[in-house]
């Protein structure tokens, strides 16, 4: 085999390579990890996130603003401490509310913001004062049939 | 006469495990000289010429190379040894994957920082010398034996080295490559001035070239002398290697249990 | 006693004693492996000095695996694709048929299939090259001509192989992808849109396609240091270079599983 031919298709070869592993990075994955350089953390707490688990996507109108950096328990007041990686190029009001929905019935679940109407903009650390817990599918269930059984006592 | 020794070894004894092979061997090769190590088959001959080439060390002795002991040296040093010794190895050990032209380049590519022109020249002088120039385009697996054989011989002599070991050179030769062997073998020993360490079975071939012979028998040297004085010898064991017989000192049969035992004759099979 | 006379011939004692010798070997054989990737390691220095030996074998381990890699890549995307869709349709989520191909492939199937692959394909090559050089002299020779075989043609093979199996490794998920895409969104008809766009949500580049190549390079790693070992320690007859082409493949195939257990285990425990 001449060494010039060689060099081609080794050359060939790595380049092949490279563009896979640029598909992979640009098209098939997304950098989730919103470094720290340009975004901010804010703070909610919820009594029960569900199945909420870190670095699910953070949405407003539908749109990925940030990802859940952290979960923590709270030991004193027992609920769950969420803290939120949001993007510097989005900013939310001060009373904004956050609850944790799900995308479809079975689908994974994340934290949706709805902005609120204070003149004053969330900062660093801030905390989210109004939040909505999961739906518990159990719960909800427990409700509609402890719902129907009044219904049947009253008639 | 200490300087005019190339290769002296002393009382080397060497052992594969709890094998041993060679119970103390004392040689000596001369400047310009070709010498012959003869020995039946898995004597040892091999393993002295691995223990001059520094591929293994001696359990016990000296082996010294130009006055270096071959055993003490740093890798480093061994290597420069090494570049001034060519080995010839018994099926030519050339390297499949690269051609002729190649195969004799590689130590002068390995080892020298020279252009493209002046490698091709002397690839071709070397490769002029075994007769085989006409055959630099060929690949290994094209040769016949005794071609492939004397290619090895000119990449062994491609760096001009001092010391060149032969590993059964004649083996597996029709009787044309074998005398061509032989001659190449002297020619270059007088022409290049080397000193020839040639390790072999072959007798007759070997009688014609060689300057002093050194039998090997069960790990120890038994005979040594001229050509004549070895043609000459009365030891058993040397006449009947140079004489090819088959049964002598030397015995026909394996070690093994009295025949009539093996067979079980005159017993009640069980 | 009886007892004690028997027992120097028993066959328990026999038994016993070829364990032990068994054992001994085993571990005698780590021990010189690990001195010789270590030996290949120091003696590293040719291969980049002089990289055309290095790309002269990744033409070799690379190119040559080419063709196996891209065709089972994707025809395991393929499959995945009908699997997938299959289960997924029970549940009525069919979009997530991306997420499911991409997940599988750039976390699991691409490294270690690849992997298995290249060991049967490239590993076993190895083997036999190096175990038919010592075999044939051809190593002695380069020893005796003052140049080192560790250097001169282990070494190279070694970074060749380290360099190739992620780029083969990213070659087969993104194969096995675009057989996914095929199947998925050419043949069933899965929405194009939330195919690509739900795989991009879901798929993470440094928890899932990062840690993806981090495994090729360790599975290239083991892969070509088995495969050399068995090679230069091959006994030099035909039995010897055979059985010790098997051997690679099977120890290699062994450990890549072995290691992609262990690997897993430690990048994915922050999730879930």
């Amino acid at each position: 085999m001449n060494k010039t031919v060689l060099d081609l298709w080794v050359g060939l070869f790595v380049i092949a390579g490279v563009v896979a592993l640029l598909f992979l990075a640009l098209k098939v994955g997304s950098m989730s990890t919103v470094s720290s350089a340009n975004s901010y953390e804010v703070v909610a707490r919820f009594d029960n996130i569900g199945g909420l688990k870190p670095r699910a996507p953070v949405k407003s109108a539908g749109v990925v603003v940030g990802r859940v950096s952290d979960i923590r328990f709270d030991n004193e007041t027992y609920e769950a401490a969420v803290t939120l990686r949001l993007d510097n190029r989005y900013a939310f009001p001060k009373d904004t509310s956050a609850a944790i929905m799900t995308s479809g019935l079975l689908g994974e679940q994340y934290i949706g913001l709805e902005a609120g109407g204070d003149s004053l903009l969330l900062k660093n650390q801030d905390r989210i004062f109004l939040t909505q817990s999961a739906v518990v599918l159990e719960s909800l269930i427990g409700q509609f049939i402890y719902g129907k059984a009044q219904e049947g006592a009253s008639e | 006469m200490q300087n005019d020794n190339l290769v002296e070894i002393e009382n080397v004894e060497f052992g594969y495990g709890d094998r041993p092979v060679l119970k103390g061997i004392n040689l000596s090769a001369r400047r310009g000289q070709v010498i012959a190590i003869m020995g039946s088959s898995g004597c040892g001959k091999t393993t002295l010429l691995r223990l001059i080439g520094g591929q293994i060390r001696p359990g016990r002795g000296s082996v010294r190379v130009a006055g270096e002991s071959v055993a003490e040296l740093a890798p480093a040093d061994l290597y420069r040894l090494r570049r001034k010794m060519g080995m010839l190895f018994q099926f030519g050990a050339l390297f499949t994957d690269i051609s002729v032209f190649d195969n004799v380049a590689f130590p002068l590519r390995e080892h020298t920082d020279l252009p493209q022109d002046a490698i091709r020249d002397l690839v071709l002088m070397k490769l002029h010398a075994v007769g085989l120039r006409g055959a630099a385009h060929l690949m290994p697996s094209e040769l016949s034996g005794g071609m492939a054989r004397r290619v090895a011989l000119a990449r062994a002599i491609a760096l001009d080295p001092m010391l060149v070991m032969y590993d059964e050179p004649f083996a597996g030769l029709d009787p044309i490559s074998l005398g061509v062997t032989g001659n190449l073998i002297r020619r270059l020993t007088d022409t290049l001035g080397l000193t020839s360490l040639v390790v072999t079975h072959d007798v007759q071939e070997s009688l014609k070239i060689v300057d002093y012979i050194y039998f090997v028998s069960e790990g120890v040297i038994v005979a040594e002398g001229t050509a004549s004085e070895i043609r000459a010898s009365g030891l058993p064991y040397v006449h009947q290697f140079v004489h090819g017989e088959a049964d002598g000192p030397v015995p026909f049969h394996y070690p093994a249990l009295p025949y009539a035992d093996d067979l079980r004759l005159g017993k009640q099979r069980a | 006693m009886p007892m004690i006379c028997d027992w120097e011939n028993s066959v328990l004692k026999r038994s016993i004693e070829k364990l032990g010798n068994r054992t001994i070997q085993a571990v005698w054989r780590i021990g010189f492996a690990a001195r010789f990737f270590v030996a290949v390691l120091l003696h590293s220095g040719t291969a980049f000095r002089r990289f055309g030996l290095t790309i002269r074998e990744m033409y070799f381990t690379g190119v040559l695996s080419l063709i196996i890699i891209l065709v089972s890549g994707l025809f395991v995307g393929m499959v995945l694709g009908l699997q997938g869709y299959e289960t997924l349709q029970t549940y009525g989520s069919e979009e997530a048929l991306g997420i499911l191909v991409a997940l599988s492939l750039v976390r699991e199937l691409g490294p270690v299939v690849a992997a298995l692959l290249f060991a049967s394909r490239a590993g076993s090559a190895i083997t036999a090259e190096i175990g038919l050089m010592k075999a044939t002299e051809q190593l002695s020779a380069m020893e005796m001509m003052a140049v080192d075989p560790i250097a001169r043609v282990v070494a190279p093979r070694f970074w060749a192989g380290v360099f190739s199996m992620p780029l083969l490794a990213a070659l087969f998920s993104a194969m096995g992808i675009f057989g996914g895409y095929l199947v998925g969104v050419q043949l069933i008809g899965v929405d194009e849109g939330a195919f690509w766009s739900q795989m991009k949500n879901a798929v993470d580049f440094e928890e899932d396609i990062l840690n993806g190549v981090i495994k090729s390079v360790v599975f290239g790693i083991a892969i070509t240091t088995i495969a050399l070992f068995e090679g230069y320690d091959a006994p030099p007859t035909a039995e010897g270079v055979s059985r010790a082409t098997t051997r690679t493949v099977v120890t290699s195939s062994l450990v890549v599983l072995a290691l992609d257990f262990v690997l897993t285990a430690f990048m994915f425990r922050g999730i879930s």
